[in-house]
C-alpha cells in the first residue's frame, strides 16, 4: 500500500523538527502505523527531541491516530524532549478537547507560536 | 476484490426506497459487509455521501464520519477480528433530519461499563479506548445491545441558525 506522497512533511527550524501532515484525513491502520513509523526515527535521532506537528491540512482524524500521537508523545518525554501542535482546525480541535488530550498536549495557535514556545 | 464490494454496497443502497421531492426524502441501507477495512471504507464514503446529498450540514456529516468510523473499525477489527468468515451488518435509515445506523459485529460482544473512561487522569496517556468516547460524544444517541455485539446511534442534522434580517 505504498503512497506516492509521504504523509509528514519534514523540515528542520534551527534545533526543532517540523514535521506537517501532508494528507487530510489521518483515519486508516495503515496510513497511522506509517506515521508512527516516522515520528519514532524523528525522536530517536535526537538525544532531547523537539518536534512541532502542523495540523494545517488535517480536517478528520481518528481515536487510532489520537493513540499514534499518544505514543509519540510518551517517547518524546522519556527523553526529556519537547512536543508541540500547531494549526488544529476548530472542527479537529473538539476532538481534543472531548477527549481531554488538550490538557495533555502543548497546543499552540500557529507555527509561528509553537517555534516560539521550545525552551 | 475491493471493486466487487463497493458493488455490494452501491447495489444495496440502489435498492433503497427512491427519495421524494417534499422533503420527506429517505434512504433505507441493508447491507453485510466483509471484516475489512476496505470494505468498511467504502460502505462509509456511500452513507456519508447519501447524507450530504440528503442536505446534512458540514458539522453533521463530520460528527457521523468520526462516529461511523469508530463503530466500524471496532467491529471489524474488535468485534470480528478480521476473520474472513464473520462479517458486519449495518443497517441505516438516512433522512434529511436524521441518520439512525445500526452496525452488529458476529464478534464475543463486550461490557459498556467496564470501558473505563479515557479522559480521567490516570487514563489520559494510554494510548486507547477513545473510540467509544468518540460516538457518544458526536451522536445524539448510541447504545450498545446484544451484549456489546450492536451499536445503535443517531445523529439528528443540526441545521445552520438563519442569518439574522
Amino acid at each position: 500500500m505504498a503512497e506516492s506522497t509521504p504523509p509528514l512533511a519534514l523540515c528542520w527550524q534551527k534545533d526543532i523538527r517540523i514535521a506537517e501532515f501532508t494528507n487530510n484525513k489521518i483515519l486508516d491502520d495503515a496510513r497511522i502505523s506509517e506515521i508512527g513509523q516516522t515520528l519514532d526515527l524523528l525522536v530517536d535521532e535526537a538525544a532531547s527531541p523537539k518536534l512541532l506537528l502542523d495540523f494545517s491540512n488535517v480536517d478528520h482524524l481518528s481515536s487510532a491516530a489520537l493513540g499514534m500521537l499518544i505514543n509519540t508523545n510518551n517517547k518524546i518525554k522519556q527523553k526529556n524532549g519537547q512536543l508541540r501542535l500547531s494549526d488544529i482546525r476548530p472542527q479537529i480541535m473538539e476532538v481534543f478537547v472531548i477527549t481531554k488530550l488538550n490538557r495533555l498536549f502543548k497546543i499552540l495557535p500557529t507555527r509561528k507560536d509553537a517555534l516560539a514556545s521550545f525552551q | 476484490m475491493n471493486a466487487v464490494r463497493d458493488g455490494d454496497v452501491r447495489m444495496a443502497l440502489a435498492g433503497t426506497k427512491p427519495a421524494r421531492s417534499d422533503g420527506n426524502s429517505r434512504d433505507l441501507l441493508d447491507v453485510r459487509i466483509d471484516s475489512d477495512f476496505a470494505a468498511g471504507h467504502a460502505l462509509q464514503e456511500q452513507i456519508l455521501s447519501r447524507l450530504t446529498g440528503l442536505g446534512f450540514t458540514p458539522d453533521s456529516v463530520f460528527a457521523v464520519r468520526l462516529a461511523l468510523h469508530e463503530a466500524l473499525i471496532n467491529a471489524i477489527k474488535h468485534g470480528n477480528r478480521l476473520d474472513p468468515v464473520k462479517k458486519v451488518h449495518v443497517k441505516a435509515v438516512l433522512t434529511p433530519a436524521r441518520a439512525h445506523i445500526i452496525v452488529e459485529d458476529e464478534g464475543p460482544g463486550f461490557d459498556r461499563k467496564i470501558i473505563p473512561d479515557p479522559t480521567r487522569g490516570e487514563n489520559l496517556e494510554k494510548c486507547s479506548g477513545r473510540g467509544i468516547l468518540l460516538i457518544e460524544s458526536y451522536m445524539d444517541k448510541a447504545k450498545w445491545t446484544r451484549h456489546g455485539r450492536r451499536l445503535t446511534m443517531v445523529k439528528r442534522n443540526v441545521q445552520e441558525p438563519l442569518p439574522p434580517r
